[in-house]
């Protein structure tokens, strides 16, 4: 039997029964790693040894009964989470020799309950992009058709598992991360509230919006990870002080009394026609598992792009000012004056859609600018989360399509920055907000590309949002399915 | 709304970045297309609006200013480019 392809859930029994060890476990997923990465280039940095000692201790706990949720469970982390003592690149050259001093919150949660850290993957540098493509270090590749991006930024996160070359993974969304590469590669991905997962430790782009989430090969999977990453973290002020529930508890109930609104704004020109058959067919799904469907309207759902791309850049701006060449990362060495150490540093360390998203950003909040800009998108953005309270009054969870289209061919789109942040308009709204919102996979396309339905929910709904997800997966039955020809 | 390669070689020069003068061009053009695009938010009226900050609602977090274990020196130290064990080390600027 191949260890690699199954679940959390379906390891956590044999490993508790001890009909397989977390040491067997783990070697079998460094094993298809071996098989399949060079054609899906999902990890920057992995380590054997590192994930070996970690199952061995594993192997220990299991023994004694001691083992937590996740004890033996190897896992891969975006590039963009502190690892104490494992590099930490962001996707950068900035960052390419960067080794933490200390974990992220959400890897001490992880570290805790027992998980295998296998390595760090791929993403677009400093998780700007939608492709994966703006990574230093190379994309990653879609294990359904390798010609075709995986999405992004979270891309090695939703490769890695699509491609079995992890049992689950950690990701951030900002505008979509978790959400579309969760898509584009057929598994679930859940962005949570703002403030559910402490951000201590994440490599900040655009702070307001920035949420830590998993990926997974389904939605109990995805419950199971979150009650191992959820909660207040002294660290983090933004964090909420809100009690975690049982995710995976929430699962099972039906759908009956469910309101599922239907965004009339988000069945939009230019929505691939194979997307919305599928996802019209998951939404028919959901309504013969017992919810009641409702149309709704997000009638500002057409602006959150360009909000997005005020307060995203504008965030980043300031965030990314700390790569100065002084305290950690890269420093041009031939450099004598602070001011040449800063700019050359900058110059030859960030690439190039991480360079234009600061100068977006520099521009918005420099003299003169500030109202027209920066305040203005604030202010739209207040409207688009009036939207949502509206909505929720009405219905429980939204149902709509994850992106516009299927994933598309490498380098097809990368000259045309505009029309990939266009690509991110069904998922922005979600981060502009502060609500969670999931991936599932609903269907694919006529080239066999993987096809999800986005489930949003009101601010801390998980439990609900995670219910309707389930029943939706346990009505297509497709989540088990993996690229056979990788 | 015409963004000038100056206005882009000023806006670089407060990003600390250099930008050749090809990059600068492109630049240009792109950030045009960007905040044309972004000009449809003057399509709505956001006079009485007030601006999101944080997307939820929570005040101040304050704790006790106790002492709390923090990194020490030498691990906070290990990543710097240049240091001396006690300080990181940058050129002379007075």
């Amino acid at each position: 039997m191949s260890l690699h392809r199954l679940t959390i859930h379906e390891l956590r029994e044999m490993l508790d029964g001890r009909q397989v060890s977390a040491v067997e476990l783990t070697r079998d997923v460094l094993q298809r790693i071996e098989k399949v990465e060079d054609r899906v280039k999902a990890y920057i940095t992995l380590d054997p040894e590192g994930a070996l000692k970690r199952a061995e201790a594993a192997d220990t706990e299991l023994k004694m009964g001691t083992g937590g949720s996740l004890c033996g469970i190897p896992l891969s982390i975006k590039d963009v989470l502190c690892t104490d003592g494992m590099r930490t690149t962001c996707g950068s050259r900035i960052l390419e020799n960067f080794v933490p001093p200390y974990d992220a919150t959400s890897i001490v949660k992880l570290k805790e309950a027992g998980a295998v850290l296998l390595g760090k993957v791929s993403m677009d540098e400093f998780a700007m992009g939608s492709t994966s493509e703006n990574c230093a270090f190379g994309p990653p590749r879609n294990p359904w058709g390798t010609e075709y991006i995986c999405g992004g930024s979270s891309g090695g996160s939703a490769a890695s598992v699509a491609a079995d070359e992890c049992i689950a993974s950690l990701g951030t969304d900002t505008g979509g991360s978790i959400r579309q590469p969760a898509s584009h590669c057929g598994v679930v991905g859940l962005k949570p509230t703002y403030g559910r997962v402490s951000r201590y430790g994440l490599v900040a782009f655009a702070s307001s919006l920035d949420q830590v989430g998993p990926l997974t090969k389904d939605v109990t999977d995805c419950a199971l990870m979150m009650n191992a990453i959820s909660g207040h973290d002294a660290k983090d002020s933004t964090s909420v002080a809100q009690k975690v529930p049982d995710y995976h508890k929430a699962l099972t109930e039906g759908l009956q009394g469910m309101k599922v609104g239907i965004p009339r704004e988000y069945f939009i020109k230019g929505l691939d026609p194979e997307v919305e058959t599928a996802v019209r067919q998951g939404i028919k799904s959901l309504s013969e598992a017992g919810a009641e469907i409702v149309e709704v309207s997000l009638p500002h759902t057409d602006y959150c792009v360009a909000v997005y791309y005020i307060v995203a850049p504008a965030e980043a701006s300031s965030n990314l000012a700390r790569y100065d060449g002084i305290r950690y990362g890269l420093r041009d060495k031939s450099s004598d004056s602070l001011l040449d150490i800063y700019k050359n540093s900058r110059s030859s360390g960030f690439g190039d859609e991480v360079k234009r998203r600061i100068i977006i950003g520099t521009y918005a909040l420099s003299s003169g600018y500030y109202d027209a800009y920066y305040k203005k998108a604030s202010q739209v953005r207040t409207l688009i989360t009036e939207d949502f309270k509206k909505v929720f009054a009405a219905c429980d969870v939204l149902a709509s399509p994850v992106t516009p289209t299927t994933a598309w061919k490498l380098a097809e789109k990368i000259d045309d920055p505009l029309s990939v942040y266009l690509s991110d308009i069904l998922t922005i709204s979600a981060n502009l907000a502060g609500i969670p919102g999931i991936s599932v996979p609903c269907g694919f396309s006529g080239a066999g590309l993987p096809i999800g339905l986005q489930i949003q929910a009101s601010h801390f709904q998980e439990e609900t949002l995670l219910r309707a997800a389930y029943n939706l997966e346990q009505r297509l039955n497709i989540s088990h399915l993996r690229p056979e020809n990788l | 709304m015409k963004i000038t390669p100056q206005e882009i070689s000023h806006v670089a020069e407060l990003a600390r970045l250099h930008m050749s003068q090809e990059e600068v061009e492109a630049m240009a053009l792109q950030l045009d297309d960007i905040l044309t695009y972004v000009a449809k938010l003057n399509e709505l009226d956001t006079e009485a609006v007030t601006p999101t900050t944080h997307a939820i609602s929570i005040t101040n977090a304050f704790r006790e200013d106790d002492m709390k274990p923090s990194l020490p020196r030498e691990k906070a130290l290990v990543n710097g480019p240049k240091q001396n064990g006690e300080a990181f080390v940058v050129p002379r600027v007075i």
